[in-house]
């Protein structure tokens, strides 16, 4: 793919643009094409890349191939050409560089990441505290016991400024987390998350495991997520190891995918309706929502479409009755679904609620590179089926669900045009679905690659990236949950609004603690 | 107001009717296995060898379903067909060892003593606490209060403080920046109370037992009345559990 750069010099920063190695969703390159810039170059490089239209999608540290050589990756989508640009730095002994956040807000999670986990000083970061590791809570937490280290909330001064500490046990059943309010009387001057809390240490147990314990390792990474996550996987050790899924799996796993997003986006329309007091909302959309979650049990047996798929294809397919019966359960699913939507989205109350609430203005959402339906609330026209088709999806186009009042409303929206939508296309893909083989058989991976592979989770853009060892083996393996991207969107969005509006803000975002904190 | 009313009529009553023990889910949900040891080839160790988080042990054959993510592999991997996973939901108990299913008619959950039956049976309040749960089982324990599930019909609320809970229901394999906070809103809750482990995380550490920065489960010190295992548990495979708790539902007769 490294030629596909001199094919259109300058359309993405002329200096930049003779740095960075393209390459696609899901095709691996040879780890020798990176080349490796100097600090100041790759801030720069960086910069241009994202002010030209590119966005930052990963920044994580390379697993050393010699000793003493430390490598920083940038992976940065430019989705109005498909593409996917690598950038990688070779850090200097002090092993510390000058910020990209400064510049580019998108990386400021990033960051903290690198500074946490590898001691990799981003110098001049504006909030270098830590992300997971809690010094108080946890002082035998693995390693970086130094950096580890407590870190004050931001906080607002004034004489009428009062804070207000929520979590980690919240009340209803949900993920831990800590979120620290500045308040002033009862609007929102600052929000800060504190997350962390769930973190297991899913990345390096990932290394460590056998194959199989690594498909239920990316199943549970956001376990709503489990078919986004477990596709993840697979693409990127199908693209390692050479595999080409047969169609029929693609259409499978493409089915599964809808299926789950359909269920979340349901479940949380009932939810948004539950947090302004619409009952019937709740309790319907609460019901259809499990009807998507049965429909993926009666594909595969578990209800958040669990072991499902593995490398090479699925284990699961549809026998024509089953066709039929989904078909007639879509068909009643969405009669009642419309009913419901049309009655919600016409009650004042709901429309009260939601709308100019938690506005997340299109400029702040590009800056801060959220992803999926939050980004699209906000219109930023991004969607990885789109623009990074893989599997079905180069055969099968879903139109992209675009508003662009960024509020409660909008993020609401955006979730009942995508339900809509992807009925149509399990519509479509279970009457026309094509009697293949389910799967291939696997084969060794091939060694020095590295591979990108995106697929677009319910809530966004979810990566996994993978580079192999010498000897064929995975070497390095980088999750990023759509959650990753977008926690900072929410504390953004509650500026300004009142206290009393976080629990339908925070619904209206439905971000992953666990993806985030792995 | 009359296109409200209108659609209410048309949406009907949709909860499941009776006791969750009677209702049965089609195939292919993957409940509970029954195992045949004498099928076993002398030697072979496919199904422990398939096994992504070790549930398997052999001579004699042996699941753990605290550890068990009925992803059916071992089923897959066997080639006398020892192991085969079956559609039956109630799979909770109240003694880790009864985990441990060999060959053998399966054990299930039997009913707290009678003074905790007199004191919660009514009406059990449970406080839930996610410990580096992936919201897999939050999710389902969610689904419980649906309309379909519909859980506080049998008088069991989940509830916002520990202080108004009879007890916890604990998911996740709990983290090392969660221990603390569990053990605090395990202390606050009155007692008499009860502790429920929802989910292998919780049980044996699920897909992550062995991962640096949790635990395997529960940590020992914390006493646990009803195990329901599951990857995650199916609402009825909860909603069954409590109920024996409870005394509710007895038995092991299959679902009729």
């Amino acid at each position: 793919m490294a030629e596909l750069m001199g094919q259109n010099p300058g359309s993405m920063g002329s200096e930049s643009a003779r740095h960075v190695v393209w390459s696609k969703n899901g095709v691996p390159l040879e780890r020798d094409e990176l080349s490796r810039l100097p600090p100041l170059s790759f801030q720069r490089a960086c910069s241009e890349l994202c002010a030209s239209g590119g966005r930052l999608s990963a920044l994580c540290a390379l697993p050393a191939r010699s000793p003493g050589v430390s490598e920083v990756l940038a992976v940065l989508a430019d989705d109005a050409r498909s593409r996917i640009g690598l950038l990688c730095m070779e850090l200097p002994q002090t092993r510390s560089y000058p910020a990209l956040t400064t510049a580019l807000p998108q990386a400021q999670a990033f960051e903290r990441e690198l500074f946490e986990e590898h001691g990799i000083h981003p110098l001049g970061h504006p909030w270098l505290k830590p992300l997971r590791l809690h010094a108080d809570l946890a002082p035998q937490s693995e390693g970086a016991g130094a950096r580890a280290r407590p870190h004050p909330f931001f906080e607002v001064a004034g004489p009428s400024i009062h804070e207000v500490a929520v979590g980690p046990v919240h009340a209803g059943i949900i993920e831990p987390g800590h979120f620290r309010f500045q308040c002033h009387g009862e609007i929102v001057r600052h929000l800060e998350i504190q997350l962390g809390y769930q973190h297991r240490g899913a990345a390096s147990l990932f290394l460590q495991s056998s194959p199989a314990r690594r498909l239920v390792v990316a199943e549970s990474i956001a376990g709503d997520t489990a078919v986004g996550h477990a596709l993840a996987y697979c693409k990127a050790i199908e693209a390692l190891a050479g595999l080409e899924v047969p169609l029929y799996a693609q259409a499978v796993r493409g089915i599964a995918l809808e299926l789950e997003r359909v269920a979340n986006h349901v479940g949380d329309l009932g939810a948004l309706c539950n947090d302004v007091g619409y009952l019937p909302g709740a309790s319907w959309f609460g019901r259809l929502r499990g009807e998507f979650l049965n429909l993926l049990m009666e594909l595969c047996g578990n209800r958040f479409g669990r072991s499902l798929l593995k490398p090479g294809g699925v284990r699961f397919g549809f026998t024509s009755e089953k066709r039929k019966a989904f078909l007639e359960r879509l068909a009643s699913a969405e009669d009642d679904l419309k009913e419901i939507a049309e009655l919600a989205f016409d009650t004042p109350a709901i429309c009260s609620r939601f709308e100019h609430t938690g506005v997340v203005t299109h400029e702040v959402a590009q800056a801060l590179g959220l992803v999926g339906p939050c980004a699209r609330a906000s219109a930023c026209d991004r969607d990885v089926r789109r623009d990074h088709p893989f599997g079905i999806y180069r055969f099968v186009h879903i139109p992209v669900a675009l508003v662009d009042s960024g509020d409660v409303m909008a993020r609401a929206l955006v979730r009942w045009l995508e339900t809509q939508r992807s009925i149509t296309f399990l519509r479509e893909q279970l009457t026309e679905l094509p009697e293949v083989a389910l799967s291939v058989d696997s084969a060794p991976l091939r060694p020095e690659r590295i591979v990108v592979s995106m697929v677009e989770g319910w809530r966004g853009e979810v990566l996994h990236l993978a580079t192999t060892s010498r000897e064929g083996a995975l070497a390095g393996y980088k999750i990023v949950d759509p959650s990753f991207h977008n926690w900072f969107g929410l504390a953004i969005a509650l500026r300004g609004n009142q206290i009393s509006d976080f629990p339908l803000c925070n619904k209206s975002f439905n971000l992953s603690y666990a993806g985030h904190d792995l | 107001m009359w296109r409200l009313l209108r659609a209410r009529l048309r949406q009907g009553h949709q909860t499941t009717r009776g006791l969750p023990d009677r209702v049965a889910l089609p195939p292919p949900f993957r409940g509970r296995p029954t195992l045949e040891a004498s099928r076993c080839r002398d030697g072979c160790r496919a199904c422990e060898q398939a096994c992504p988080t070790n549930a398997i042990t052999r001579a004699p054959l042996q699941i753990d379903l605290g550890a068990c993510l009925f992803c059916t592999l071992c089923q897959e991997a066997c080639p006398e067909q020892a192991i085969v996973y079956g559609t039956d939901h109630r799979l909770a108990v109240r003694a880790r060892a009864h985990l441990l299913v060999s060959e053998g008619e399966a054990r299930l959950a039997g009913a707290l003593d009678r003074t905790m039956q007199r004191v919660l049976g009514h009406s059990l309040k449970l406080r839930q606490v996610s410990a580096g749960g992936c919201s897999g089982c939050e999710a389902e324990l969610t689904a419980t209060g649906n309309v379909v599930f519909d859980l506080s019909r049998f008088g069991i609320q989940f509830v916002a403080s520990p202080r108004h809970a009879d007890g916890l229901v604990i998911t996740g394999p709990v983290t090392r920046n969660m221990e603390r906070a569990l053990r605090e809103t395990y202390a606050a809750v009155p007692a008499p109370k009860i502790v429920v482990a929802v989910g292998a995380c919780a049980i044996r550490g699920g897909p992550f037992a062995g991962a640096a920065a949790s635990h395997d489960g529960i940590p020992e010190d914390i006493p646990v009345d009803l195990y329901v295992p599951g990857c995650p548990p199916h609402p009825l495979t909860i909603l069954d559990g409590l109920l024996r708790l409870l005394g509710r539902v007895e038995g092991s007769a299959p679902s009729s």
